[in-house]
């Protein structure tokens, strides 16, 4: 009985051992492709066009894995050097296999449940439309979109089988044009200040990339491509070839132009994004701060809203001039013993800015002096508590005589800077964009200094450090209070620049977006910072289908990265070092990594 | 940070949990003297608050099995548990609410909600088995940190995961005919739902107690949490093992959600799972975590403490509004409980080398 089965089950077998990694990457991709649809992404995205009555961002998501299987699966088997014709015939099976799991779901939508929609809300006529590219018939609908990835497929095949610098310019100049079109509304209000109306639209048509443009803007970035696969490796080794003098020349005129850029940004993209660049500008220095305990210290700190929440808070009541504010009674008290009088505008943004500072070191003290004792995911654990308790605290009536409750403080002046009032973005900007850079200043000098690597052994091993000298508390304690800096730093700016302060704004989310961006970023790394926040905060901003997925992505990165990339996009020196020597002295590491990748 | 003044080793951290520790226990001592002098509340009250604790509590105990399980194996935070609770109590609400349309919750429910408890566990168990599966196990040998950061990645990826499913409004659980009044005891009234709801927690944990002790999964079990090594010498499959670990941890999260469910019908989305998920953290720290028992009885210890907890010291310390601050007082628990005694009640079932 078992012999019979067993031949009976043989050729299955083979033909699976044989396709064993393109059913793999086939059901993972075609897994995706059901995911998202069944989440929602394909029909919030339906409407967003990315070249005009050519693509939608849902046909991006609903096409794009096939052609990166393709493109993966033939780079992959390239490595075993197999024939050509076998590599397109596995880009093939990948294709049809990654429509397998949303046809199926079609079907039984259609035939088998009556109301799949009353449970799964995204299961819908518009999700169903996107599937079947809105054919008449579901057969020849699914037909053809099964068609279509298993071509998108095969010409990723196709590309990723050239030559392996050609293959690389095309896929560049082909994301390039992709994400110029994804960013259309972005990159139209940019090219609006800088061109004339008539020539924009020509280009643009309300925010969407029109076909022709698209087709040169891809003519044109293949030829840049080329001349950067082809010209990158030559510049560089003159680059390295130089005198050191004069690399550090080159890099000054490199920095140089990107502080220009900084400093010009509010000109170049207007209005609605400078409000977009100063959110960003809150994170980084958010970000920086919490690099200090996170990335320098290892201390992973998910309270660190409370920090937020108080320069906000302490910004608001003591500035506004609403009833709760408390700038008025101040200043009255101060007039009725002080020799000089005070005027009005006495309490203002600049005198408590400092104090919001302040305020939030002494809070990041006090919350650390409890937890210094305690181990890394305790101390995670219990700064979360430490932060849920803050805004439960925030919202309920016990403080909303002082602080408003769900009602929150409202009337919060503006900053005003030698007589203007800076009110409209373009001026916060700069603000943010100072503190940003002091913040960073002191970032860095504190990363080079003796408490930094202080920290830096605190973090890799506490025992160790405290055996060599180092006061272990005291340098948590500092990097816990110095962290807090930024962080009331960021709040006192948020509060003036929206006007009032809620409990809504001061929720366990800023903390994880904080922790995210520096995550992607790479832990430790300063540049990471603006790397991470630029695509975390900015990306969500600008596209605005995308911030009802936020958490969503920020979830599956938090994952991705950990899993695969730790040391982040833009991992600082010593990590990068630490990986490569953990990869060099450790074969079981490198066996790891050979078999993963 | 050494200060020098009262001798050689006086230290400043210590001197201040000691100010707190005094601080605690006597605002705590003020509040409750205050309450019961003032008397707000007679016997009875005091006694129903006590029974709908311990109800809330056990539901927090079949959660907290869960952190405890894989603590015990893995040595790490599972931080998306709360989100495997969610997964299995939003999914069957599906069913409820079909079982209640056909009539079939009212007119069978002694095999409806073993039905429910059943779907819900098998849901919640897939769940973890596949966060186990994607994104735990390629980081077993990582320092610690790396995979609680997965774990928080991975509870909002479920959450929004669960909201594109099934929207992001509120659902509810029907309520059970057969479920609805009182126990009446002279003044005291129990209702029937606290009562069943305790049962049914009960009966879960003797048998997980059970699996745990009598049987060659449990004992397999066992062995993976002393020794990993040893364990696979000995011809255990680990990784089975441990996928099996978060199934069951899996099954009592879903189980407790369709409890919940009948205990508290209002309120079940995509965020259900978050806050639970740290009061139970909780309670498995507070009983030990790594510790089965003490998850269990940290559970109830959790949820009495929140019941009376806020009625008893914050109003009596003057405290307006004090029910809203429920969360407050878990939430101080928790930290008190890793400030003071992060072995917990009965002890974390853990040699000194593994903490």
């Amino acid at each position: 009985m078992k012999n019979k089965n067993q031949s009976l089950m043989q050729p299955l077998q083979d033909f699976y051992q044989q396709y064993q990694l393109e059913f793999k990457y086939g059901l993972i991709a075609g897994i995706m492709v059901l995911f998202v649809g069944v989440i929602g992404m394909l029909e919030s995205f339906q409407n967003r066009e990315v070249i005009r009555d050519f693509m939608t961002l849902a046909q991006i998501l609903l096409l794009g894995p096939a052609f990166v299987t393709g493109v993966l699966i033939v780079r992959r088997k390239s490595e075993n050097n197999d024939a050509l014709i076998s590599k397109l015939t596995s880009a093939l099976v990948i294709g049809l296999l990654t429509a397998l799991p949303t046809l199926i779901l079609v079907f039984l939508n259609a035939q088998v449940f009556e109301d799949l929609r009353s449970i799964f809300v995204n299961v819908n006529r518009n999700w169903v439309e996107v599937v079947t590219f809105d054919n008449d018939s579901l057969l020849i609908g699914s037909g053809l979109v099964a068609l279509a990835m298993a071509g998108l497929s095969l010409s990723g095949g196709i590309i990723a089988s050239l030559p392996r610098k050609i293959s690389r310019a095309i896929l560049m100049a082909l994301t390039f044009t992709i994400t110029i079109g994804v960013f259309g509304q972005t990159v139209g209000l940019i090219l609006n200040q800088l061109l004339p109306e008539d020539v924009l639209d020509a280009i643009f048509r309300r925010d969407v990339l029109l076909q022709e443009p698209a087709m040169i803007l891809f003519g044109l970035s293949l030829v840049g491509a080329f001349i950067w696969s082809y010209g990158s490796e030559p510049i560089n080794q003159q680059y390295q070839a130089m005198p050191k003098q004069n690399q550090s020349i080159v890099r000054l005129i490199g920095l140089g132009l990107f502080s220009a850029l900084l400093l010009a940004l509010p000109f170049i993209v207007g209005r609605a994004l400078s409000d977009t660049a100063v959110t960003i500008g809150l994170f980084v220095l958010m970000g920086l701060g919490l690099n200090i305990a996170i990335g320098l210290a290892g201390l992973l700190d998910l309270g660190y809203v409370t920090n937020y929440a108080v320069g906000a808070y302490l910004m608001a009541a003591l500035t506004s001039r609403g009833p709760l504010g408390l700038s008025s009674e101040i200043t009255a008290w101060l007039n009725s013993f002080m020799p000089i009088t005070f005027g009005e505008q006495f309490i203002n943004f600049w005198l408590v800015l400092p104090i919001a500072i302040l305020a939030a070191m002494l809070t990041g003290f006090l919350f650390a002096l409890p937890v210094l004792k305690m181990r890394g995911d305790y101390l995670a654990i219990a700064t979360l508590g430490f932060g849920e308790i803050i805004g439960k605290l925030v919202i309920s009536d016990w403080f909303s005589p002082v602080i408003g409750g769900a009602q929150g403080i409202q009337f919060i002046p503006k900053p005003e800077f030698f007589g203007t009032t800076l009110s409209n973005p373009e001026q916060l900007y700069y603000v943010v964009l100072a503190a940003c850079i002091l913040t960073l200043y002191v970032s860095v000098r504190l990363n080079n200094s003796r408490t930094g690597r202080q920290w830096m052994a605190v973090r890799e091993d506490e025992d160790v450090a405290a055996a060599m000298g180092i006061d272990v508390p005291r340098a948590k304690l500092l990097a816990f209070t110095l962290s807090a800096a930024t962080g009331g730093l960021a709040g006192a700016i948020f509060a003036a620049k929206v006007g009032s302060v809620f409990p809504n704004s001061f929720t366990v989310f800023v903390s994880i977006n904080v922790l995210s961006l520096i995550i992607v970023g790479g832990i430790g790394s300063n540049p990471g910072v603006f790397i991470g926040a630029l695509v975390l905060i900015g990306m969500p901003e600008l596209l605005r289908e995308f911030s009802d997925y936020r958490f969503l992505i920020y979830g599956a990165l938090l994952i991705f990265m950990m899993v695969n990339r730790p040391e982040g996009l833009w991992p600082s020196k010593i990590r990068q070092r630490e990986i490569r020597t953990d990869l060099e002295t450790d074969p079981t590491l490198k066996a790891k990594q050979s078999t993963s990748a | 940070m050494k200060l020098r003044i009262f001798g050689d080793n006086f230290s400043l951290v210590d001197f201040i949990i000691n100010v707190l520790r005094v601080v605690i226990i006597v605002l705590v001592i003020v509040g409750v003297s205050n309450t019961i002098m003032s008397g707000r509340f007679t016997v009875a009250q005091y006694i129903n608050l006590f029974v709908a604790g311990l109800a809330q509590g056990s539901i927090y105990a079949l959660i907290a099995l869960g952190y405890t399980l894989v603590y015990g194996i893995l040595l790490m935070i599972n931080f998306a548990h709360g989100e495997v609770f969610m997964a299995g109590a939003f999914t069957a609400v599906f069913l409820a609410q079909a079982m209640d349309r056909s009539g079939f919750l009212d007119s069978a429910p002694i095999i409806a909600i073993p039905l429910l408890i059943l779907f819900a566990g098998v849901i919640s168990a897939t769940v973890a088995v596949l966060l186990e599966r994607i994104a735990y196990r390629p980081l077993r040998d990582s320092p610690r940190l790396v995979p609680l950061i997965t774990a928080i990645g991975a509870s909002f990826f479920l959450q929004y995961t669960f909201r594109g499913f099934y929207g992001s409004g509120f659902k509810s659980y029907p309520t059970v005919d057969a479920l609805q009044g009182n126990f009446t005891f002279g003044e005291i009234n129990i209702p029937i739902v606290q009562v069943f709801v305790f049962g049914i927690a009960l009966v879960l944990m003797a048998g997980l107690y059970l699996l745990v002790e009598k049987t060659k999964i449990g004992k397999a079990m066992r062995a993976v949490s002393e020794d990993k090594e040893v364990a696979r010498l000995m011809g255990i499959n680990v990784d089975f093992i441990i996928l099996v670990t978060f199934a069951i941890g899996g099954f009592l999260a879903g189980a407790a959600g369709v409890v919940n469910g009948l205990f508290r019908p209002q309120g079940v989305n995509f965020f259900m799972g978050f806050i639970p998920g740290i009061k139970a953290f909780t309670a498995a720290v507070l009983g030990g975590i790594g510790n089965v028992p003490g998850a269990m009885l940290g559970g109830l210890f959790l949820g009495v403490i929140e019941a009376l907890g806020p009625n008893l010291v914050l109003a009596g310390l003057g405290v307006p509004g004090a029910n809203q601050l429920k969360d407050v007082i878990a939430f101080t628990m928790l930290v008190l409980v890793l400030i003071f005694r992060p072995q917990g009640i009965l002890g974390e079932r853990l040699s000194e080398t593994k903490a």
